[in-house]
C-alpha cells in the first residue's frame, strides 16, 4: 500500500467514529462600517506603524508625486511593468525625470544579480489595501512579476484610495478570490522586519527596507 | 562553541541547569513578559472570545473532514501544477525531500522556517546525503551557525542575548563586533542574499493549506520565507496533515489569530499564497513547487476523540509565552522539537511516552496555557490524559502508554484509598499521625528537596470542629 492510502485509510477508519461537522459563523470578520475616511484612516495609520511612507497624490498629478520620491530617495534605477496603466503613466510621466526605468520582463535567470544588485526600486500596483490591518494586496502578473515588490530594497506601491476594503475577509469575499487564484497572491504590510535579535525590531533584513505607498485620489 | 544536545529524557537535569543559569532565566524572562504584553494589548480592541470560537470550530471543520480535504488538496494541487507527495514518518518524508534535490542534482539548500522538518530531523539527512541545508530566518540562522536547535517555535534565538549574538556572528561569519542590531541584521542580509541566489532549491514550511483552491499560505515578516519560495528553481514545501482547511474564507481568521496570539502584531509584514509554480510566459518564480504531506504520529492521535484537540493547533506559541514552567527553564531542557505545553502534548505522539514520560508532569495545571490558545485546545485536561497515559491509566493508545506504571506507587495510592473510604481506618491513622508526629522523617526527597515537610498538627482539624460544633451544642 502507498504511503497515502496508509494515511488516507487510517484517517477513514477511526477509532471514535465520525466526527460531527460544526457550522462556522464569520460575521465578528466582517461588517465594519467604516466610510471612505476611516477606511483610508485606518490603512494609513496602521501602515505607518509598521514603518511604511505614505504618500497623498491626486490622481492626474501621481507620476510627480513619483519622480519626486525618486528623487528625494536618490533612486536611479527603477524596475516596472510595460503594460499596467500604473506602469504605462509612471514610464511616461518619467520620461524626463533622468531615471532608469529596468524592464523586469525578462526571463529571471538572465539577469538574477542585475535584480539583487543594481536596482533601487520596484514599483507596482495593487490590488486594493485592507483597512483593519494596513495591508496591501498583490496579485503579481508577467507584467509585474512576483520579486519585483521583493527583491528591491525599496518597493513603491500605487494604490487607489478607493480601492481600501474593511477585511482581509471582505476582500476575499468580495474580489471572488476562491474561485480565481493567481500563481501567487500576496498581503504586504510594511517593509520587511525581524525582531530575532532579543525582540530588538530592525527594518529590510531580507525584502525591500523601505515601503513607500502613493494613495490616489480622486477619480479618472 | 561545542555542539549542545539536549534530551527531553534529562528533563529533570536540564531544568535545573536552566534554572542555574541567570542569563538563560532573564533572557526568557524579557522576552516572555514582552509577548504576552504584546498579546494582550492586540486582542484588547477584538471580540477575542468570538474570534477563538470561530477558529477552533474552522479548525474541527478541517478535522472532520480531513481525509476527504486532504485528497481535495491533492487533486487541486496537481491541477496547479504542484506535485504532491505523501510520507508515513519523518524518515519517508526525508527521503522524498532528498531524492527531490537528487533529481536536480542540488548541492545547497536554502530553507525558510519550518517546524515539520525540525521534528524530521531534515537539516542532518540531507547533510548526510552530501547537501548543505541553510536556515535563512534570522533567528534560525543564528541558532544553526552556533550549532544549536531553536528553544521557542516562533523565535527560535530567543535564548541568545545580543552580545552572545555579535560573538556567534563573528566567531563563525567574521562580521565585526557590534551592539547595533541593525549593523547586525545588515551583515546576515548580505551574507544571505548571496546564499538565496546559489541556493538549488528552497524548502519551506506550510501554515495553512487551502483544499478548496490548493492554496499554500506562509506567514512571515522577514521575507525570507518570500525568497525561499520564489528565487530558487524548485520549491518544495513541507507540512504535517493536519495544516489543511477547507475553504479560503476559513484563512483570515486563523491569520489573524495567529500573528496575534504569536507576537501581538495585527497582521505579519508578508502573507504569501502559493497556488503555482512557475507558468508560461511568466518570468519569475519556482519552475518546480512540490508539496510533502507528513503524517509522522498525526492518523493516530487522529483517532481519540480526546486528543484529536491537540491537531487543532496553529503553532502561534502563546502557550509556552504563558507558561510559568517555559519561562524559567526555557526551550532547549525540554529536549525536544516543539517546547512548552503544545511540545509536551505532541511530542509523546511523535516520539513515544518512553522518551517523553515527564513532559506531561512540567506543568502546574495553572491553566493559562488553555486560556490563551486561539484555537481553544484544552492543553491541561490533555495533560492529564498523558499523565494517565504514562501511568496505564488511559487507553493505551499513545506509544509508549503504561511506562510509568510503578507497583509501590501504586499500591501506595491503593492503600491511601482503601483507608479513605473507610472511617474508622483512617480516623485511628490520623490520630496516630498526630501522636507520632515527632517521628517524622525530616526529608522526603525529592518533595523536600525545594520545601519543608509540613508537620502534622497537634490536633487534626476534623477534631477542632468536632469540639467547636459541640462547644456550640452546650451554649
Amino acid at each position: 500500500m502507498s504511503a497515502r492510502d496508509i494515511i488516507l485509510n487510517h484517517l477513514r477508519t477511526r477509532t471514535d467514529g465520525a466526527i460531527p461537522v460544526p457550522e462556522s459563523d464569520f460575521s465578528v470578520m466582517t461588517g465594519r462600517g467604516w466610510d471612505h475616511d476611516e477606511r483610508l484612516a485606518r490603512f494609513e495609520q496602521l501602515i505607518t506603524s509598521v514603518h511604511a511612507e505614505v504618500v497623498h497624490a491626486q490622481r492626474s498629478s501621481w507620476t510627480q508625486a513619483l519622480a519626486a520620491i525618486l528623487h528625494d530617495k536618490g533612486i536611479k534605477r527603477l524596475a516596472l511593468g510595460h503594460e499596467h496603466p500604473v506602469a504605462c503613466e509612471a514610464r511616461t510621466g518619467l520620461a524626463e525625470a533622468g531615471v532608469e526605468l529596468v524592464d523586469p520582463a525578462r526571463e529571471i535567470e538572465r539577469w538574477q544579480r542585475e535584480q539583487f544588485e543594481r536596482v533601487d526600486a520596484g514599483l507596482t500596483s495593487t490590488g486594493g489595501a485592507i483597512a483593519e490591518t494596513g495591508s496591501l494586496w498583490l496579485w503579481p502578473t508577467p507584467d509585474e512579476p512576483r520579486r519585483l515588490s521583493l527583491v528591491p530594497s525599496i518597493h513603491i506601491a500605487v494604490l487607489d484610495s478607493e480601492a481600501i476594503d474593511e477585511t482581509f475577509f471582505d476582500v476575499i469575499e468580495a474580489h471572488g478570490w476562491a474561485r480565481a487564484m493567481p500563481t501567487n497572491a500576496l498581503l504586504v504590510s510594511g517593509p520587511s522586519k525581524t525582531a530575532d535579535i532579543e525582540q530588538t525590531l530592525a527594518y529590510g533584513v531580507h525584502g525591500p527596507k523601505e515601503l513607500v505607498v502613493i494613495v490616489r485620489h480622486g477619480a479618472d | 562553541m561545542s555542539v549542545q544536545t539536549y534530551s527531553p529524557r534529562e528533563f529533570h537535569r536540564q531544568a535545573h541547569d536552566a534554572l542555574g543559569n541567570p542569563q538563560i532565566r532573564a533572557n526568557f524572562r524579557r522576552a516572555m513578559d514582552g509577548l504576552m504584553d504584546k498579546r494582550g494589548d492586540a486582542f484588547s480592541d477584538w471580540d477575542v472570545e468570538t474570534l477563538r470560537e470561530l477558529g477552533a470550530n474552522i479548525r474541527l471543520r478541517a478535522l472532520a473532514k480531513l481525509p476527504d480535504l486532504l485528497e481535495q488538496l491533492e487533486a487541486n494541487c496537481e491541477a496547479n501544477g504542484i506535485k504532491v507527495h505523501w510520507a508515513t514518518d519523518g524518515d519517508e518524508a526525508c527521503e522524498i525531500v532528498s531524492d527531490i534535490c537528487a533529481r536536480h542534482e542540488a548541492k545547497s539548500v536554502i530553507k525558510g522556517k519550518s517546524m515539520v522538518t525540525e521534528e524530521m530531523h531534515l537539516n542532518a539527512h540531507l547533510e548526510a546525503a552530501g547537501i548543505e541545508a541553510l536556515e535563512s530566518d534570522l533567528g534560525e540562522y543564528l541558532v544553526q551557525l552556533n550549532e544549536q536547535t531553536p528553544s521557542h517555535i516562533i523565535m527560535p534565538a530567543i535564548h541568545l542575548n545580543t552580545d552572545e549574538i555579535s560573538d556567534i556572528l563573528h566567531e563563525k561569519t567574521g562580521t565585526e563586533r557590534t551592539r547595533n542590531v541593525d549593523t547586525m541584521t545588515a551583515a546576515a542580509r548580505a551574507q544571505l542574499r548571496e546564499r538565496f541566489m546559489a541556493a538549488d532549491v528552497g524548502i519551506s514550511g506550510v501554515n495553512f493549506a487551502v483544499a478548496e483552491t490548493g492554496t499554500l499560505c506562509l506567514v512571515e515578516n522577514e521575507g525570507n520565507g518570500r525568497m525561499t519560495t520564489t528565487v530558487p528553481p524548485v520549491h518544495v514545501a513541507v507540512t504535517g496533515i493536519e495544516k489543511v482547511v477547507e475553504h479560503l474564507r476559513d484563512v483570515p481568521p486563523l491569520y489573524s489569530l495567529l500573528t496575534r496570539s504569536a507576537t501581538g502584531q495585527h497582521v505579519t509584514t508578508y502573507f504569501n499564497m502559493i497556488n503555482a509554480p512557475r507558468q508560461a510566459g511568466e518570468f519569475d518564480g519556482p519552475k518546480e513547487v512540490h508539496l510533502v504531506l507528513v503524517d509522522n504520529g498525526r492518523s493516530n492521535i487522529y483517532q481519540d476523540d480526546e486528543l484529536l484537540d491537540t491537531l487543532r493547533c496553529i503553532r502561534c506559541g502563546a502557550c509556552m509565552n504563558h507558561c510559568p514552567v517555559y519561562t524559567r527553564v526555557g526551550g532547549h531542557a525540554y529536549g525536544t522539537t516543539y517546547p512548552g505545553p503544545i511540545g509536551s502534548i505532541l511530542m509523546p505522539h511523535l516520539i513515544g511516552l518512553e522518551e517523553t514520560q515527564d513532559l506531561p508532569s512540567a506543568s502546574s495545571l495553572c491553566g493559562a496555557c488553555g486560556e490563551v490558545c486561539p484555537v481553544k485546545i484544552p492543553i491541561p485536561d490533555l495533560l492529564v490524559r498523558l499523565r494517565k497515559e504514562a501511568v496505564g491509566e488511559g487507553r493505551g493508545n499513545v506509544p509508549g502508554a503504561g511506562v510509568k506504571r510503578n507497583k509501590k506507587e501504586l499500591a501506595a495510592w491503593k492503600s491511601w484509598q482503601w483507608a479513605a473510604t473507610h472511617p474508622g481506618v483512617w480516623r485511628s491513622g490520623l490520630t496516630m499521625a498526630s501522636k507520632l508526629r515527632a517521628l517524622m522523617p525530616a526529608k522526603l526527597a525529592p518533595w523536600t528537596d525545594y520545601r519543608t515537610l509540613p508537620q502534622p498538627a497537634k490536633t487534626s482539624l476534623h477534631t477542632l470542629v468536632k469540639r467547636h460544633h459541640a462547644k456550640r451544642g452546650q451554649e
